[in-house]
């Protein structure tokens, strides 16, 4: 694997009696743009808080940027993060809310308003925060998170409450940063918009590290399902019937049937149908997105 | 460092607050310090505690302060509370993890926001001073009091020090809002625990057994505030208000710097 934005070793938090991430061990390269993905309570945010220094393991290591996190004053000008959401002065307007952050950072003030024409918030600048939509304060919180313009950026959940052209520009913002070089460690429930954007996943259940690599290694390991729709739907049941004579389970969904079984078994059920008289209108093979695979792996309900 | 106090301060100067504050002092400076000039012949007293103070003893050079010397408590609540909300709203609002994100040292933090805070309290207590000394000079004619010891050294001194014990009481009262601040992490129950314990705590405290008063912190920022002799001596209050901003303060120091910070 390339050099590492962040390595975690062991890491492991614990609260009381429940370990919210327990010997968390992964790795996310540089320059790349990494999934965070997790069911609710899985430890993300505890796991991004101890990378931010906000919180202290309980055990473990990390290192973001090469440095440790017990020391975070070394890596954190260079660090961008957006963490549980906007968080804001109510009673200031956003402009006046990013130069709290620019003038503690010790960044230039100009950055201030070119970072809220990139996030599309020139013109409510001035809008005191608790005018703003949530889509509007989450903008808010990324441009914050760009104010040291930086290495690496971490999102918790960037796209709450955006809209679809919302979230296509938070796509486009991360997809620039990382052209230029900015490692983005990303968390989010919208599990299509992460296939379409991560090279590398860190995937969580119940405080344990279940998977940590390529995007496409998780799901090429996944088994593929070939979708087959006949032409006249009274024969669904004929066809489920005939491949599970033949050893293949099936399902039917909205129409379709859905196999279990490969690229080597298309041509076999294609015969099988044309056999028993039935026309297939269409026959594909299909690997599990994301979303099936995260459900898959941590044994969430959809 | 630097950077912090001018973060902190960016905050403090938003009109909702700014505003509000001038408008709080202005008020309780404006009422106590004419009531001192409009009810000069009232029975019922012009001072604390029905206390009378007559036009003879007004046109001596204390004359001048006297109306500051009594908002300088109410100067302190005030900056009780501003202290605890400012310092408890990081944790409520949850804007305290973006602080530390871009200053990761929470010393650094807390002494940014106690200088921005002890400036902000500095310009609270000349404002209700110069307001104060206005109203004085505006009423000293209505109520017959001759002001012309007023412009001697004499009362010139006198005004920077009660100005500067106004300001040292302000500080603490300011800090055991922090203090609270850091330790409630939520501004209204750190204001209410801070002003119950200041306005009415202290005062059954005291009443029930006397010899607490020498003791109790409110009582001590109070007679630091009145330039000593209430119930102890000035410097006996500056050291117990010191002892107890130190352990307070030391104590709610490390707990800021060692805490999770998980909301």
């Amino acid at each position: 694997m390339e050099k590492a934005a962040i390595s975690a070793t062991d890491l492991t938090k614990i609260y009381g009696d429940r370990a919210a991430l327990s010997h968390g061990n992964f790795e996310v390269p540089e320059g790349s743009i990494c999934g965070f993905v997790g069911p609710n309570g899985s430890g993300k945010t505890t796991t991004i808080r101890m990378l931010l220094g906000l919180i202290s393991p309980s055990g473990g290591t990390a290192t973001v940027l090469g440095e440790s996190i017990s020391h975070p004053e070394k890596y954190l000008p260079n660090v961008g993060a957006m963490i549980e959401g906007p968080a804001f002065y109510p009673a200031l307007s956003g402009r006046e809310n990013l130069k709290v952050l620019a003038e503690l950072g010790g960044f230039p003030l100009s950055r201030v308003n070119q970072l809220l024409e990139k996030v599309d918030l020139a013109d409510r600048g001035g809008s005191k925060f608790k005018t703003y939509s949530l889509g509007m304060k989450q903008r808010l919180g990324i441009a914050a998170a760009l104010l040291p313009n930086p290495k690496l950026l971490i999102l918790d959940e960037p796209t709450n409450g955006l809209d679809p052209s919302g979230i296509q520009e938070v796509r486009g913002i991360i997809r620039d940063l990382a052209d230029t070089g900015t490692t983005v460690f990303v968390s989010s429930h919208i599990l299509s918009e992460l296939e379409m954007i991560c090279e590398y996943l860190v995937m969580l259940r119940e405080g344990k590290v279940i998977f940590s690599g390529r995007t496409q290694e998780l799901l090429s390991g996944q088994k593929p399902i070939i979708i087959a729709k006949p032409e006249y739907e009274v024969d669904l049941n004929t066809l489920a019937k005939k491949l599970i004579e033949s050893g293949f389970t099936n399902s039917i969904v909205n129409g379709s049937l859905h196999i279990d079984a490969g690229q080597e078994a298309s041509a076999a059920i294609n015969r099988m149908a044309f056999e028993a008289g039935i026309t297939l209108a269409s026959i594909t093979v299909v690997l599990p997105t994301l979303e099936e695979t995260f459900f898959e792996m941590t044994g969430e309900n959809k | 460092m630097i950077r912090v106090v001018i973060a902190e301060l960016r905050k403090l100067r938003r009109p909702s607050l700014l505003l509000g504050t001038i408008a709080i002092v202005g008020g309780l400076t404006a009422l106590f310090t004419s009531i001192i000039f409009l009810m000069i012949d009232s029975e019922n007293g012009n001072s604390e505690r029905g206390e009378r103070i007559s036009a003879a003893e007004l046109s001596n050079p204390a004359g001048l302060i006297n109306g500051f010397q009594l908002v300088g408590v109410f100067l302190g609540i005030v900056s009780l509370c501003i202290f605890a909300s400012q310092t408890a709203q990081e944790y409520s609002l949850g804007t305290l993890r973006n602080l530390l994100v871009r200053q990761p040292s929470r010393m650094k933090i807390l002494a940014g926001k106690f200088i921005a805070m002890k400036l902000f309290a500095l310009v609270m207590v000349l404002f209700a001073g110069a307001l104060s000394i206005a109203i004085s000079y505006a009423l000293a004619g209505r109520a017959k009091v001759d002001t012309t010891s007023w412009g001697t050294s004499a009362a010139m001194q006198l005004l920077f020090e009660n100005t500067l014990n106004i300001f040292i009481s302000t500080l603490c009262y300011g800090a055991f809002g922090m203090i609270l601040g850091l330790l409630l992490r939520s501004p209204i129950s750190a204001i209410a625990v801070g002003v119950l314990w200041s306005l009415i705590l202290e005062n059954i405290l005291g009443a029930l057994v006397k010899s607490t008063v020498k003791w109790l912190p409110g009582f001590n920022f109070q007679n630091l505030s009145s330039g000593g002799g209430l119930n102890s001596s000035y410097k006996h209050s500056l050291a117990i208000s010191l002892g107890y901003l130190i352990i307070g303060g030391g104590l709610a120091a490390i707990l800021f710097k060692r805490r999770d910070v998980a909301n």
